[in-house]
């Protein structure tokens, strides 16, 4: 048994034990260890089907890179910082779009911080210190299985040493799995979360709300959850898709954010987001360093511009605005809509996974990597930002991502003439 | 271009380090250091610096440049990145206002002639982090200063006065986070700000751990004495921002009254503009600099730096979160808070400083004045980037120290409240080209313990700036303008013995080195074992074996060994 770090969701558990002759593992949660289980494999690189070798597959993708007027380069919320960095550096050289899940999926978290900032804290501070916690639109028992114990539940810290301390609130449009570990569940209508935001803030500050119920919440439960949050010592709001994805989105965000600021001028309290693949934070923190910008980047002018409403991987391929594609550790033919699928087929599409999926099936080139926390290592952020180094554990032909993606880089720069 | 042969000719040379003030001399360079002219053989290249100055490259001791403080920035603001300083080519793109991306943050300091930053505080649980932006910098040499004065397990042993568990804790620590000293900010404030307060006096104590600041920092600086680091205890003071918070300032200078180190200042505070104010509100805040100077003046064991804000765009960042928090509700500002699990906390706000704002301008003199009154040998020019603004800006600074006038005029546009809350406008005092040469380069790289930066005797590093100024001739007091914008744009910086820039522009990318501090052989941890088998088996939320940064994880780090 090996000691590794889990790389499936946000959570990244790294007291995670892995046997590399069985392929079984110890600790994992049923995510985690899907991940961890010996599956199906892209067995070569392959052009249109056809296996290559890496050299091959790579120059053909550099054609294909080097050749298109605006390249959407997509993915990267599972693979490691150290990739993510060249896949940044080649999408500047080529003038292409840079964008990765979020866009899809907390994305509007970026947008409320613009807004309004992000009060915050490490999962470390729920464990050792909430006393109140609240699921909001997030839904850890399914999500990130072990998110309740190791940080956020029965998690047992220096200030709050016992789950009878702590007590746990779900808010969700429907009774979930994580509604059955809470104290308190609060059913609310779909779509009224900015609504219910709003009137909590009213109740902190005393303010009178005339009316009988808010988003199919009596006032006087909405009271009670206000005092509630007014009297702990340290709160904390874990949302999830549940806010960031339903009517509202980024507004839903930036009104709880409010909210939390005002809880502040009483007691403390923090909000953050419950992210869901295991370096979706690195995909974002990463081309924040490097250009400025967490997502949806265009650099077809030489430097970077940041418009979601433009340079997201929807919105750009529903424009027809890219030429080509390398998808990164993502499978974008299954989860983006339909018509913007359908602009990705008729493009030339590299794909980099270690698994085929969906996207496999489209992709003119196709690069297996080695499995990133078992057979390729690197620094992944847990959904809090707490960096962790992901290990390699198990040898392997494959190439890691960063290895493809660097070799990459080194031909784009000599056929672009910048070395 | 690679490295190669430098024969510098006929530059004018300051030095203070070596005692050479404005000598016409030769300056040789082998493979990225200092050489005696016997040593060069074979190809040479000659720069002609007929005329020009020739000093070491500049060393910031004290920026916010790497890790999530920064990062998180970047996030909230984009409004700072639209600025395009450098599109991409065979070069990086180079982003940003005040802010700054990472590729920007090296070429910016490189275009000044500076060649050396820290990053001056980092959460230790999250210095991988910090490491993986400091590796994305390029041209300059960097090091980080992992945070410790909120720590629980700093908390126990200033509680235990345990100083051999404070020293293995220390050395540990900096081992695990590629560190390089000890960082202390708003000690005890941060832990009181986990349930919404803050510290108010040094003797205000810490509930559940039974510590004051006072016992805090005097704990710190013990063990950092004990196992004499290269480098000081560097300190954020309680109270910052406050009105009236220069007495708290002065009462923790004297903390450290009864500790001497040859070397070096046992007590390094920073950005003290920040924590010089008089008053007892904002309604009547005032200058609280002269005291301090005289304090740091008489005292032979304090250095400061300046942390002088600069009129224009700003980004707070700071350990100091609750400090943060006020600002917020003081500007209504948009606001980010990191509060970090056992270790620390932190904060950051947009901000402006404003010319005709009294608040603003009181602030702006007070840095100026500290850097005025204080000996050049005891204070470091610093905006502690990107609270007081822009480090692109220290030329800026340097020419207001060393001209009446051209504060005169500054002074001019700003609120009068200055000429009642402050001593600037009678302060007639300039420094020398070769003061502020000093508070730049050798002095700042003594307090940090640089052995090789600063200055360019046989042996340093080969990080030198070429300036068009010849300080033989030209007057920085009435000639200003020239004087900023010669140190503004170097016709020469050299790192490590290559050019990088020319002519004010970036020629080729380098990549410099990441310093870190071992001291383990001087401690044994096995005082503290237990501890931190106890803290990380059941506080943290990582294990102990993922806690910390391995050398092979760098680009290319250089240990120091101590002791």
């Amino acid at each position: 048994m090996e000691n590794v770090v889990c790389t499936f969701c946000g959570s990244v558990c790294d007291d995670v034990q892995f046997d590399t002759q069985q392929y079984k593992g110890k600790k994992f949660c049923a995510l985690g260890m899907s991940k961890f289980s010996a599956k199906e494999r892209i067995k070569s690189p392959m052009i249109d089907g056809k296996a290559v070798s890496y050299e091959e597959a790579i120059d053909a993708a550099v054609d294909i890179l080097v050749n298109s007027k605006k390249p959407l380069l997509y993915g990267w919320a599972s693979t490691v910082n150290e990739a993510i960095r060249v896949g940044v550096i080649l999408t500047e050289k080529l003038g292409g779009i840079y964008d990765q899940c979020s866009s899809v999926c907390h994305g509007p978290g970026v947008l409320s911080t613009i807004e309004e900032g992000l009060p915050g804290g490490t999962l470390g501070q729920v464990k050792n210190r909430a006393d109140v916690v609240v699921f909001w639109g997030s839904n850890p028992m399914e999500a990130h299985p072990r998110h309740p114990t190791r940080y956020s539940v029965t998690a047992k810290g220096f200030f709050v040493k016992d789950r009878k301390e702590r007590k746990v609130i779900v808010v969700d449009v429907r009774k979930t799995k994580s509604a059955r570990l809470a104290d308190e569940f609060i059913q609310i209508k779909p779509g009224y979360d900015y609504a219910i935001f709003s009137a909590l803030r009213m109740l902190v500050k005393g303010e009178e709300i005339e009316a009988e119920e808010v988003g199919g919440v009596s006032v006087s439960k909405l009271a009670e959850l206000a005092e509630t949050m007014k009297n702990a010592k340290y709160g904390a709001i874990l949302y999830g898709l549940g806010i960031t994805q339903s009517r509202g989105r980024d507004r839903n965000i930036e009104n709880a954010v409010k909210l939390i600021q005002l809880l502040n001028r009483y007691t403390r309290w923090i909000i953050w987001p419950m992210r869901g693949h295991y370096n979706v934070v690195g995909a974002g923190e990463v081309p924040a360093w490097e250009v400025g910008y967490q997502y949806a980047i265009d650099f077809s002018r030489g430097y970077p511009r940041f418009s979601p409403a433009e340079f997201a991987v929807s919105e750009a391929l529903l424009r027809r605005d890219c030429d080509a594609a390398l998808i990164v550790a993502s499978d974008p033919v299954a989860h983006l809509p339909k018509k913007a699928v359908e602009h990705l087929k008729s493009i030339p599409v590299i794909q980099i996974d270690p698994f085929p999926n969906m996207t496999t099936l489209i992709s003119k080139v196709v690069i297996p990597a080695a499995i990133t926390g078992i057979e390729a290592e690197g620094t992944a952020y847990r959904m809090d930002g707490i960096p962790l180094r992901v290990k390699k554990v198990v040898d392997s032909e494959y190439w890691s991502d960063e290895k493809i993606l660097h070799e990459m880089l080194k031909r784009v720069e000599v056929r672009m003439g910048f070395s | 271009m690679g490295i190669m042969n430098l024969h510098i000719k006929n530059g004018i040379v300051i030095d203070t380090k070596n005692g050479i003030k404005a000598e016409k001399m030769d300056i040789f360079v082998k493979g990225g250091k200092i050489v005696q002219e016997s040593e060069i053989e074979g190809d040479v290249k000659v720069i002609d610096a007929s005329n020009k100055l020739v000093v070491a490259g500049g060393v910031d001791m004290h920026a916010h440049i790497a890790g999530s403080k920064i990062n998180s920035g970047r996030t909230m603001r984009p409004e700072e990145m639209r600025i395009v300083r450098q599109t991409a080519g065979k070069l990086r793109t180079s982003m940003g206002r005040v802010l700054l991306t990472s590729p920007a943050i090296g070429y910016e300091y490189a275009k000044m002639g500076y060649t050396t930053s820290f990053e001056a505080a980092s959460p230790p649980i999250g210095s991988l982090h910090t490491h993986e932006e400091l590796d994305s910098i390029p041209v300059i040499d960097k090091a980080m200063l992992p945070v410790f004065g909120n720590w629980h397990l700093v908390f126990k042993y200033t509680a235990e006065k345990d100083t051999e568990k404070m020293k293995a804790l220390i050395a540990w620590a900096i081992e695990r986070t590629k560190g390089f000293g000890v960082k202390v900010v708003n000690p005890g404030g941060v832990e009181k700000w986990m349930y919404g307060g803050n510290v108010t006096s040094l003797d205000d104590p810490v509930e559940y751990f039974n510590v004051t600041p006072r016992e805090i920092i005097t704990e710190l600086v013990k063990a950092t004495e004990g196992l004499n680091l290269p480098h000081s205890v560097h300190l954020h003071c309680n109270r910052l921002g406050v009105p009236g918070n220069y007495e708290t300032t002065i009462e923790t200078m004297k903390l450290v009254s009864g500790f001497k180190n040859d070397e070096r200042q046992v007590l390094h505070v920073t950005h003290v503009q920040f924590n010089s104010y008089s008053g007892s509100s904002w309604r009547d805040v005032g200058s609280g600099a002269d005291e301090i100077a005289k304090f740091v003046n008489k005292a032979d064991n304090i250095t400061i730096d300046m942390g002088q804000p600069v009129f224009g765009h700003a980004t707070a960042m700071t350990g100091d979160a609750p400090f943060q928090f006020n600002l917020h509700k003081l500007l209504g500002a948009k606001w980010i808070n990191k509060d970090v699990e056992l270790e620390t906390g932190a904060g950051i706000i947009p901000l402006v400083y404003l010319p005709k704002n009294p608040v603003h301008a009181v602030q702006w003199a007070i840095g100026l004045e500290l850097g005025l009154l204080t000996d050049s040998d005891k204070v470091v020019i610093s905006t502690d980037f990107p609270n007081g603004g822009p480090y692109t800006k220290y030329p800026y600074i340097m020419a207001m120290l060393m001209s009446a006038k051209m504060r005169e005029k500054e002074i001019a546009n700003a609120s009068p409240y200055i000429q009642k809350a402050t001593n600037l406008p009678s302060i007639d005092a300039e420094k020398t080209l070769e003061e502020t040469i000093h508070m730049t380069r050798a002095l700042p790289a003594r307090i940090l313990g640089l052995q090789t930066k600063g200055h360019l005797g046989v042996g340093g590093d080969a990080d030198i700036a070429i300036y068009d100024l010849n300080p033989l001739e030209v007057d920085p007091s009435t000639e200003y303008e020239v004087v900023e914008k010669a140190l503004s744009t170097p016709i020469y910086t050299i790192k490590g013995g290559e050019i990088v820039v020319k002519d004010g522009e970036l020629v080729q990318e380098v990549w410099g080195r990441t310093y870190w501090i071992d001291a383990m052989s001087q401690v044994s941890t096995e005082v503290i074992e237990e501890d931190l088998d106890d803290y990380f088996t059941h506080y943290y939320t990582i294990q102990r074996y993922n806690y910390g940064v391995e050398e092979a994880w760098l680009r290319a780090p250089e240990k120091i060994v101590v002791g």
